[in-house]
């Protein structure tokens, strides 16, 4: 049953791969495209969810199923097997029913774009490889399903090939996580020469049981740096905003709701290894919550709708890695299942907007559209709402956790991390609900021809978007942590913060109102307020518009010298003096040693006759001599 | 001298003869011919030393000689027949286009 759920998806791509792309000639409609590529995966859903029941009927025993023996290699061998537990249901169920929603939203969406049927190729093959992640139990196929939805996620962003700029983008995103997977290749060397096997729960026992014979810190980082690549993390964050290039359904599912959460997921399945690590859940830690306060500032200032969300992913898988940090894996997982609800309606709403306004993506044209597309609004206001964590909507419980294990876990949480995350919650509420008014409230500031064409989407697409809406808003009550502790337990409180629990969540809830309050005050009054602000602060402003100049700084740092290498001893010093140079002197050589040799060839047979002579004679001689 | 060293000796002879016709002569037909005369030598020694030795070897030898001369005649007589259709003649010094 689990080897079905992830092939299923694969079934799709093939099917819409071969069959409706221009290499197999366009055999069939894009009906046949829409039943095949929406029904696949909500037919994989229904296998999550009867693989769960399963699983819940067996007392939560792990179920394993091998599907293919890869190699036997010596003693060790290399299985394609799939495990199936608390954590993975949970992925696999969000994996699975985000992505059929949002398959079902792009058949809206797509719906007049030449490739149709590669479009949902693709998002099938993408489903295809994040289930093979999820529900991997070898580091190893969890590995394949990694590189396999960074290959979809490059197709995606590149989707409409034809700008340069979207190819340039796809290949950003490809190379920055290659970084990253250096990292995690190296980690998994060094767990397989220690232990001889890839299996992830076989390694998470093996930490537990005797002494490690191998520093879990440094196993943890060097996977983490694949995580940092995955999820966006600083460093490697670079990519995830001009990933905005691909369609929005592909931003909604890929670079918001699943692909980026794989790096959490990765550090949540070898919890067994952090929690032997404190100084790698250390560094963890505060990656995420400097991700996760510089991504929120530059939200700030963004005025490309797809780019304020896409800043905000980052911050949010911010907070998941500062929960992983302080050894709160649950509550991360939690964070990761409430984010894909939102994000993905928010997103998904974003796209109705886009939709709706032909193409449009500058908040500063927009304005004034939340009576002429009510539905998109409202699901977009619950969704904000849920983001900027106002209770009792889903994103309220998931930070709410977060912020309280960052202030008080006795695996590292300590104020100052507290304080910057309440900070970052803050920014995190206010950009939110600034995107919400220049977007739907206030003055219309669209041209009159776009304003005349306004439309509500169609019902697959608003349907879905009153689907995540409502999980956004119901989604906290999804006691995640509880459901997995038997697996990921939470990590012990100091004793003497216990008093403190009830105040933090108060003043959480106050930090919220407080950026609603702000950005109300700022943008749904007179625009003045906020050229006053931008003056003030002028070269702060500049700052976070150019993003920190990181883009810049990576050109300057590594793309430049990497050229100069390249162009200075790469290609003129090694191919062309090198390799070039040696090639052609050995040519030069034959030419000149054929000049000369050349003057024998006289062309008179008889002196070539007393040449074989007296070869031949020459021959004899010395044979006599020496036979 | 007996039979054996007479017939060494002709075959030498031979041998020689060809080599130095090759060498010497410039008409071209006199030059296979005296190719052939060096085969031939060749096919009487190793039939004179097969006898000699009582085996078989030598014989079989000289049959592969006889196709190969055979084979090279033949492509030869069209050469040289094609060379003097262009040249109208059998002088080899002028046939040098291949000088260096």
């Amino acid at each position: 049953m689990l080897t079905l759920i992830v092939v299923l998806p694969l079934v799709g791509f093939l099917l819409n791969g071969i069959l409706a792309t221009r290499l197999g000639g366009n055999v069939v409609g894009n009906r046949f495209v829409t039943v095949v590529g929406c029904g696949l995966p909500i037919a994989s859903f229904a296998l999550v969810v009867a693989s769960c029941l399963t699983l819940a009927a067996g007392g939560y025993a792990p179920l394993v199923e091998v599907a293919y023996r890869w190699a036997q290699i010596g003693d060790g061998s290399f299985e394609v097997a799939f495990y199936f537990d608390r954590l993975a249901a949970v992925m696999a169920l969000v994996v699975t029913g985000v992505g059929s929603v949002i398959h079902v939203y792009s058949v809206g969406y797509m719906k007049d774009d030449p490739s149709y049927g590669r479009f949902f190729a693709y998002l099938n093959v993408f489903l295809f490889f994040m289930l093979l992640l999820v529900l991997g139990r070898s580091l190893l196929v969890l590995f394949v399903g990694w590189e396999g939805v960074g290959l979809a996620s490059y197709l995606l962003i590149g989707f409409w090939f034809d700008d340069l700029a979207n190819a340039r983008a796809g290949k950003k995103a490809f190379i920055t996580n290659r970084v990253g997977d250096a990292g995690f290749l190296l980690g998994m060397f060094l767990l397989y020469t220690t232990f001889g096997t890839l299996d992830m729960d076989r390694i998470n026992a093996a930490f537990g049981g005797t002494a490690p014979v191998v520093s879990a810190s440094l196993v943890g980082l060097l996977l983490f740096i694949g995580a940092t690549g995955k999820s966006a993390q600083i460093p490697l964050h670079v990519w995830l905003p001009d990933a905005m290039a691909g369609p929005t359904p592909v931003s909604a599912l890929i670079h918001a709701a699943t692909m980026v959460t794989a790096g959490v997921y990765l550090v949540a399945r070898m919890a067994g290894v952090y929690v032997h690590a404190p100084e790698a859940s250390a560094v963890i830690a505060v990656v995420g919550v400097a991700t996760a306060f510089f991504a929120a500032t530059i939200a700030l200032v963004q005025t490309d709708i797809k780019k304020v969300l896409a800043y905000s992913t980052i911050s949010q898988l911010g907070f998941m890695f500062l929960a992983l940090g302080v050894g709160a894996y649950a509550v991360a997982i939690f964070h990761v299942v409430t984010h894909a609800f939102f994000k993905a309606c928010l997103f998904l709403g974003a796209g109705s907007v886009i939709h709706a306004l032909g193409g449009e993506q500058d908040v500063r044209r927009m304005g004034g559209l939340a009576k002429k597309i009510p539905l998109t609004f409202w699901t977009f206001a619950i969704a904000t709402a849920a983001i900027a964590g106002l209770p009792p909507l889903a994103g309220f419980f998931s930070k709410d956790e977060i912020l309280w294990f960052a202030f008080a876990s006795t695996r590292g949480g300590t104020p100052w991390l507290w304080v910057v995350a309440a900070a970052t919650a803050l920014m995190t509420a206010f950009y939110m609900f600034r995107l919400l008014w220049l977007t739907f409230l206030g003055r219309s500031r669209m041209s009159a021809e776009v304003e005349h064409h306004v439309h509500e989407s169609p019902w697959s697409m608003t349907g879905v978007l009153v689907v995540l809406a409502v999980l956004s808003a119901v989604g906290g009550f999804i006691a995640v942590p509880h459901f997995l502790e038997p697996q990921l337990a939470l990590p012990a409180v100091h004793e003497s913060l216990h008093a403190a629990e009830t105040p933090l969540v108060v003043v959480s809830v106050v930090l919220a109102l407080a950026g609603l309050a702000a950005a109300a005050f700022l943008f749904g009054g007179p625009s003045e307020r906020v050229e006053r602000l931008r003056a003030r602060f002028a070269g702060v402003h500049r700052v976070l518009s150019a993003k920190y100049f990181v883009d810049e700084l990576y050109a300057r740092l590594i793309g430049r010298p990497l050229v100069w290498i390249s162009d200075r001893v790469f290609l003129r010093l090694g191919d062309r003096a090198l390799l070039d140079g040696t090639l052609h002197g050995m040519a030069a050589l034959g030419r000149a040693s054929g000049r000369v040799l050349a003057r024998i060839q006289t062309g008179s047979l008889h002196l070539y006759a007393w040449l074989v002579l007296a070869g031949i004679a020459g021959a004899l001689i010395w044979s006599s001599r020496h036979g | 001298m007996d039979r054996t060293q007479l017939l060494i000796g002709v075959a030498v002879a031979l041998f020689s003869i060809g080599l130095v016709g090759v060498v010497v002569r410039r008409n071209v037909l006199v030059m296979l011919m005296c190719m052939e005369l060096m085969l031939n030598g060749v096919n009487l020694s190793l039939i004179t030393f097969a006898q000699q030795t009582a085996t078989t070897v030598g014989a079989v030898v000289v049959f592969l000689v006889f196709v190969v001369a055979t084979v090279e005649i033949a492509l030869a007589i069209p050469i040289v027949l094609l060379l003097v259709r262009d040249r109208h003649t059998l002088d080899i010094g002028a046939y040098n286009e291949l000088r260096g």
